[in-house]
């Protein structure tokens, strides 16, 4: 392959798996966007979405599903699971802390995060469990050995869409529009007769329904393999990506988790693949030392 | 010269938030010991014209000086090293640490106990502990609240936590004290015991520069006078001179506001 | 020290011998009860406390939440690999050459290394998140933390292998007291001292010694420079404090523990692998801190022995209930001890967010404001 056609190949890469980390990142980004707070427990919510939807897929598909059929069931049914346990951390580890200093919330995020793993553990043990293969992985050739997998591209069609009924949402939608007022001042929403838990709510369920998709689908492609541990690294990098995007800002988040995704895959193609994980953490340090607004600037008031 | 019985001159100092021109080429002069009044209604740019000559904002343009040397506070921990301390609208005490530890943390500047000598023990560390413990128990009892020095400063009530604000900013051994409306929140009272206070501070050598809301408080207290009005000097001079400014009564008493 | 304060000073000897007396004879109880496995989990306990004392300066003292600690273990525990063991001139041509008979380093050097390394680590977090916020602060630290095992991890490839990668380095040679190497037996008379003996009385010296430099630390111009940072950086800064400068101290001083622990804890393992230095190690010890009362010394302490006995105390207590009553073991320890883990962070945070033993409170909220006394006349510049 001439340098060019991988520079081009790992732009594609970059893109894919960028936009399963903008989906992720849209959860932390509006989680912030509202209550300011570092929501760590997204990336096990990813997890569990993928988990459930790998034990369901595995169930439809023993009882004769069609596999396109079970996936999406599986789908749907991970994002309920996903939203439900999204609603009890931000229930328990986060409403009682509301007033608090701004680390409490964050030291209860990670707790929380270490229960929804312990709990995953418990229901489908340590090991790495396969998901089974429902999607084509039929290789597309694009030119000159540049290619894409026809699952790549169904991840990628899929993000979008699911983005897109987002951005629908929270620009065209009373609840969107609830969302981004409660975001900006909770106070004067809540006097125009808006509840804030409920848009607080809704806020938690779409980043999780969102976490669901991007879990399912990351677990389809990247190694096939789900276990409790499979949210950290990627929830982190999402969370990285959104800062970088600009926290609290919507497109902002798509923005970063493109750029990330690129950034790592052109820094493990040409630098060194071993150290991927090493290039989001220096993104981070990059960004909050020069621009800690992100790319796209944040939309969040500062608290000093 | 005139550099010699001045402590602090300002002069020019503009500073804008975004599109909102908060300072407009504001200048004062504070003389050496002596009282220095900054009054006018909320919002008129007060605390923003503190915080420039504090160091945390900067200015779009100002020229300082204080005791007739050139005075650029870039870095808000210069500040105080350079001899000008202050005091917070909001009150900003380290809260859950005792009284007396607070004024100790106002000694910092002005001692030098290393970590190694700390770590070691060093008779010499061990000494300047204890002067600053003891200094620290007498500014306690200067503003009079010595009785309570090992509580915890955000049990106190509101006028003790106001005075231990003030006795831990003297603990830097200040040239000019400058108070962000330290008699907010305080009945008549708690004024009166205020205003002595800062009488006697003031006759004790230093220069005080205080923003106050009171109008019959600053008008006791106060050898000169500032009156801003949306960032701009509305008055300057004497007490008696600004309370019959016809610009003045207009903006407290009636007319735009 | 608050409460011996209360105490005169005869009755502070006596309290202060009987402790040491306890501390002596207590590897012999614990082998009495469990053997040397006990001992074991009392040297661990001690390398524990150690790391959160070390912990409680940043993230008590100065109020920086790291959530990457471990990192400052790994550098130390990785000096006495590559100072106390063959893997340097197994690896490295040059180095064989310099050392044909080995390196042996006394550990007189390598706790010092292993110290200034974990300082310089330190200051290398610190330095890039002066300016950041609380939790932005935190993100950096736990990537910080995961940086180092990747690299750990990474760095044991033929050609340059500086670590040995996920194989771990082996063969750490012991400390040395008087020519007696501590991972041999002692006899005193007919009474054998293994290896966690031994290793015990040194690390309950350290561990003493540490104790001491956090209350000196505690009680220095250092020290409330850090807890005026902690309460208002502003208001620090107000006062004329470098606020920069004492991060980069609390950072250095609190990373030198950890180095110092993880020396000790490769000479004692004599083997080390990265496995070791995970996020979760991190946030045990951040747990031991926040649990025991955040800031508070014997808050901290007690922090690091509960969660160091709470993983024995399930093995003991959990397992066999199990066992009778469902026969068989559902839940593995390990999984209820994160399970457990996890639930103390939470409700710590929302019930006791001070942790069970915090710093006391002197005085009562005032109702009315009590009249001052009248001013004194001292001067208040001198």
């Amino acid at each position: 392959m001439s340098a060019l056609d991988l520079l081009f190949q790992q732009l594609i890469n970059g893109l894919i798996k960028g936009s399963l980390y903008a989906m992720i990142a849209l959860g932390y980004t509006m989680v912030y966007g509202i209550l300011g707070i570092i929501n760590f427990a997204h990336g096990e919510v990813f997890m569990i979405g993928a988990m459930v939807a790998m034990t369901m897929t595995t169930y439809l598909l023993t009882v004769g599903v069609s596999p396109v059929l079970a996936l999406v069931c599986a789908i749907l049914v991970a994002m309920m699971a996903s939203m439900a346990v999204s609603l009890m951390v931000e229930r328990f580890a986060y409403r009682p802390l509301r007033h608090a200093p701004r680390l409490a919330p964050l030291i209860t995020a990670i707790g929380m995060s270490f229960i929804l793993q312990a709990l995953a553990m418990l229901v489908w043990g340590r090991e790495h469990l396969t998901f089974p293969e429902v999607l084509p992985s039929t290789r597309i050739n694009l030119f000159n050995n540049v290619g894409i997998t026809q699952r790549e591209i169904i991840i990628v069609i899929v993000s979008f869409v699911m983005m897109g009924g987002l951005f629908f949402l929270v620009n065209r939608t009373k609840l969107g529009r609830a969302m981004r007022a409660t975001s900006e001042n909770v106070n004067v929403t809540a006097l125009m007769g808006v509840n804030p838990n409920r848009v607080i709510a809704a806020t938690f369920m779409i980043g999780a329904a969102l976490a669901a998709v991007a879990g399912t689908l990351f677990a389809t492609n990247y190694g096939s393999k789900v276990h409790f541990y499979m949210g950290f690294i990627p929830g982190m990098k999402a969370f990285i990506a959104a800062v970088l995007g600009g926290i609290g800002n919507i497109p902002g988040a798509l923005v970063g988790g493109l750029v990330l995704g690129l950034v790592e895959s052109l820094g493990a193609g040409y630098i060194s693949a071993e150290y991927e994980d090493v290039f989001a953490f220096v993104v981070l340090v990059v960004v909050l030392i020069f621009r800690p607004s992100g790319l796209l600037g944040q939309r969040v008031a500062d608290r000093a | 010269m005139s550099n010699e019985t001045t402590m602090l001159s300002v002069k020019g100092v503009s500073k804008s938030f975004g599109g909102l021109k908060a300072l407009s080429d504001v200048g004062i002069e504070v003389k050496k010991n002596t009282v220095y009044g900054l009054i006018g209604p909320n919002g008129a740019g007060k605390t923003t014209f503190f915080n420039v000559i504090t160091g945390l904002y900067e200015p779009d343009s100002g020229e300082f000086l204080l005791e007739g040397k050139p005075y650029k506070p870039t870095a808000v921990h210069e500040v105080a090293r350079a001899g000008i301390a202050r005091t917070f609208q909001n009150i900003r005490l380290f809260g859950q640490m005792t009284a007396v530890e607070n004024v100790m943390v106002g000694r910092h500047i002005r001692t030098k106990g290393g970590v190694l000598g700390s770590i070691l023990g060093l008779k010499s560390v061990r000494e300047e502990e204890k002067a600053i413990r003891e200094r620290s128990m007498e500014l306690l009892d200067y503003v009079g609240i010595s009785r309570y020095h090992d509580y915890i400063a955000r049990n106190l009530s509101y006028g003790h936590q106001r005075r231990l604000e003030i006795a831990r900013a003297l603990a830097t051994e200040p040239k000019l004290l400058a108070l962000d409306e330290p008699a907010a929140g305080m009945n008549a009272t708690e004024k009166v015991e205020l205003t002595k206070l800062l009488r006697k501070i003031g006759e004790d050598g230093v220069t005080i520069l205080i923003i106050e809301h009171d109008v019959k408080l600053v008008m006791g207290l106060c050898d000169e006078l500032t009156v801003l009005d949306y960032g701009k000097i509305l008055a300057q001079g004497l007490p008696e001179e600004v309370r019959r400014n016809p610009k003045v009564i207009e903006a407290y008493l009636g007319g735009s506001h | 020290m608050s409460f011996l304060n209360k105490l005169n000073p005869r009755q502070s000897v006596i309290g202060i011998l009987i402790c040491i007396a306890l501390m002596a004879v207590l590897p012999f109880v614990a082998h009495a009860l469990g053997g040397t496995t006990w001992v074991r989990i009392i040297d661990m306990a001690l390398l524990y406390i150690m790391l959160a004392l070390g912990l409680n300066i940043v993230v008590g003292f100065a109020g920086l939440l790291d959530l990457g600690y471990i990192a400052f273990y790994a550098v130390g525990a990785y000096a006495a690999g590559m100072l106390a063991s063959g893997h340097l001139t197994d690896n490295f041509a040059m180095i064989q050459q310099a050392f044909p008979d080995g390196m042996h380093f006394s550990y007189w050097l390598i706790i010092p290394v292993g110290a200034l390394l974990a300082a310089i680590a330190g200051i290398m977090l610190g330095t890039p998140i002066l300016k950041l916020r609380g939790d932005y602060l935190a993100l950096v630290t736990l990537g910080f933390g995961e940086i180092i095992r990747i690299f750990m991890n990474n760095l044991g490839k033929d050609g340059f292998n500086l670590t040995n990668g996920p194989r771990g380095i082996n063969g750490i040679e012991s400390v040395s007291l008087a020519g007696h190497p501590l991972n041999r037996p002692l006899m005193i008379g007919d009474i054998q001292l293994n290896k966690e003996f031994l290793y015990y009385y040194l690390f309950l010296i350290l561990v003493i010694l540490s104790v001491i430099v956090c209350y000196r630390l505690q009680d220095s111009r250092l020290g409330r420079a850090w807890m005026a940072l902690r309460e208002d950086d502003i208001a620090a800064k107000a006062m004329g404090i470098n606020v920069r400068n004492v991060k980069l101290a609390a950072f250095a001083l609190g990373a030198t523990f950890g180095g110092v622990a993880g020396t000790m804890f490769g000479a004692f393992q004599g083997f080390i692998s990265p496995e070791s230095f995970s996020f979760m190690e991190s946030i045990v010890i951040l747990t031991m801190v926040v649990l025991g009362g955040m800031g508070h010394i014997p808050g901290v302490i007690l922090g690091a022995i509960l969660l160091t006995l709470l993983p024995e105390f399930l093995r003991f207590t959990v397992e066999p209930l199990q066992q009778m009553v469902f026969g068989q073991l559902l839940i593995d320890t390990s999984i209820l001890r994160q399970l457990i883990l996890g639930l103390c962070m939470v409700l710590i945070m929302i019930f006791r967010p001070r942790g069970l033993w915090p710093r006391s409170e002197g005085g009562k909220k005032k109702v009315d404001d009590d009249s001052s006394q009248p001013a004194a006349t001292a001067t208040p510049s001198n």
